[in-house]
């Protein structure tokens, strides 16, 4: 059973990261900085249970802001840039988060025990859940109960002004603003909500698992979040679910048993799925019923 | 309503709009004419703000937007057309109208209401631009699903939802069958009809000649000629630009 709930507590961290970068990509932004704001939120979060005693929904909710403030900051300078320079200068953030984590040390001494971050030893003992009587399937179901959530604030996004804007932003920046809307508000809102997600993922990823170091937070991360909207296709928010499944749930921990042939089927299966569908994972026809929960109106 | 004072364009040393100006009045359909690469789509371009004027300013209504962004321009009351069709292609139609419609300045409801709100209200307002456009029965298709003169439409139906006072046309004639061109004077009129003011760019005589009250004739960037149709079908100067004569 442990073993379900440790996939299933993957599968929800990277649905949430994956969505994060979702956001952004549907105004045309490529980000790998989607990781370092998921560390800032680990982080942040992190010190506020340990070291400040904090209650946990307010420490993912702070953790969170601190997140978006940092991708607030972002932002700007992403403005300037598009497609291969933004990849590069979001890859040099989640660097520079990732050494600055590397680096940290903030040791606060708890009944006769020393916790919190301690540098390339990593963060211990995170232990808000096993010290407040959480058993791993409550863990599990308020993981999900974020990841329904934020599934639900996109799709719904979708729904209103707000989505259309952002998808036309990311299909034609020059006809978006000759139309009236304003980039530098799209584009860093996108960025600020997509810091939250990924911040909020954060939190949950290091309560779950009580020890993150900055070994958890590298670019290979990086790239996974991005890769999911992407395989999954930006028609609406299960794509990007679809393949997280698809990936964490079917190709690396269904094909273990392959040993290391799993990561030559992985990479064919990836090509041959861009291949054929090269607009997502969700415009494959078993995938159909999610027709349920396209938009009907009108 | 649009006045253009001694603007001027340099992409890299080559003069692209040089010293030019002219004044388009409330209600008129002005012909922005000239053979290719004459600056036409620049002034376009500048009078939206895609890039600022090198010097010179542009008003609208006695207020200088030469410095405001493109979208602030948009506010003021211009709006436009491309040469190359740029819809959301993956948006469906009305989504298209939508992304572009203003909010009424009588109605104080608050951008939360404006962007996140119920679509409801908006939906009565696109339904009435798009069957203004002819395109009624394409409310819920994809803008990239729509024929070639559809999507010319969308674009113009586009640019009417936010309302605008000036609206900027780029050659919406380009590859267009007369027919089409036919039907593309009769919206043109339309527009005047609804009060707008209109500056046609287009290669099109056919169109150019039937529509506009004043023609506008550029070459090498600079103005070369204006007035009158015929007057500018038997300017000498005009003949030579199109004609390359010495």
């Amino acid at each position: 059973m442990e073993y379900y709930f440790g996939i299933l507590q993957n599968i929800g961290f990277h649905t949430l990261l994956g969505l994060s970068a979702y956001l952004l990509l549907l105004t045309g932004q490529l980000s790998m900085a989607q990781v370092g704001f998921f560390a800032i939120g680990a982080y942040a979060s992190g010190i506020l249970t340990v070291i400040y005693g904090i209650n946990i929904f307010l420490a993912l909710g702070v953790g969170a802001i601190i997140a978006s403030f940092f991708a607030f900051l972002v932002g700007f300078p992403a403005l300037r840039i598009k497609g291969l320079m933004l990849v590069i200068a979001t890859i040099a953030f989640s660097e520079i988060v990732r050494l600055y984590f590397f680096n940290l040390r903030w040791l606060v001494e708890k009944d006769g025990v020393e916790v919190g971050p301690d540098g390339a030893q990593g963060f211990r003992e995170i232990r808000y859940f096993a010290a407040n009587g959480w058993e791993p399937s409550h863990i599990v179901s308020f993981i999900w109960i974020v990841v329904i959530l934020v599934l639900f604030a996109l799709w719904w996004l979708d729904r209103v002004k707000a989505g259309s804007v952002l998808r036309a932003v990311g299909e034609d920046e020059l006809a978006a603003q000759s139309s009236g809307i304003n980039l530098t508000v799209v584009k860093v809102s996108a960025m600020t909500g997509g810091g939250f997600i990924a911040g909020i993922a954060g939190g949950l990823y290091a309560h779950s698992t009580t020890y993150v170091d900055h070994n958890s937070f590298t670019i290979l991360l990086a790239t996974f979040a991005v890769a999911y909207p992407i395989l999954g296709g930006l028609k609406n928010v299960f794509g990007t679910l679809f393949a997280v499944i698809f990936i964490q749930g079917i190709l690396i921990e269904g094909l273990r048993f392959l040993g290391d042939y799993r990561n030559l089927l992985f990479g064919l299966l990836i090509i041959l799925v861009m291949n054929f569908y090269p607009k997502g994972l969700i415009n494959i026809p078993i995938f159909n019923w999610s027709k349920l929960f396209k938009r009907r109106d009108l | 309503m649009l006045k253009i004072k001694n603007i001027g364009k340099n992409f890299g040393g080559v003069k692209a709009v040089d010293d030019l100006s002219f004044n388009v009045d409330k209600g008129e359909i002005v012909g922005l004419i000239g053979p290719n690469g004459s600056g036409k789509s620049t002034t376009i371009n500048l009078i939206c703000g895609v890039f600022p004027v090198d010097f010179g300013n542009i008003s609208v209504n006695e207020q200088n937007i030469s410095s405001l962004p493109t979208h602030e321009r948009v506010a003021s009351g211009i709006s436009r057309t491309f040469q190359n069709i740029r819809l959301f292609k993956d948006l469906s139609v009305w989504q298209n109208i939508w992304v572009a419609l203003q909010q009424d300045s009588d109605q104080s409801s608050g951008w939360m209401r404006e962007w996140f709100g119920n679509s409801k209200l908006q939906k009565e307002k696109i339904k009435e631009i798009l069957v203004f456009s002819g395109l009624g029965d394409r409310f819920d298709d994809l803008a990239g699903n729509l024929s070639f003169g559809e999507q010319r439409r969308l674009e113009l139906a586009r640019a009417i939802a936010s309302k605008p006072k000036l609206i900027l046309l780029d050659e919406p004639a380009a590859g267009m069958n007369s027919d089409e061109v036919a039907d593309l004077r009769q919206r043109i009129l339309d527009l005047k009809k609804l009060g707008l003011t209109v500056l046609l760019v287009e290669h099109v005589m056919e169109l150019v000649m039937n529509v506009v009250d004043r023609i506008v004739v550029l070459n090498f960037g600079k103005k070369i000629a204006e007035g009158s149709p015929e007057n500018i079908q038997n300017n000498k100067d005009v003949q030579k630009a199109y004609l390359g004569g010495a």
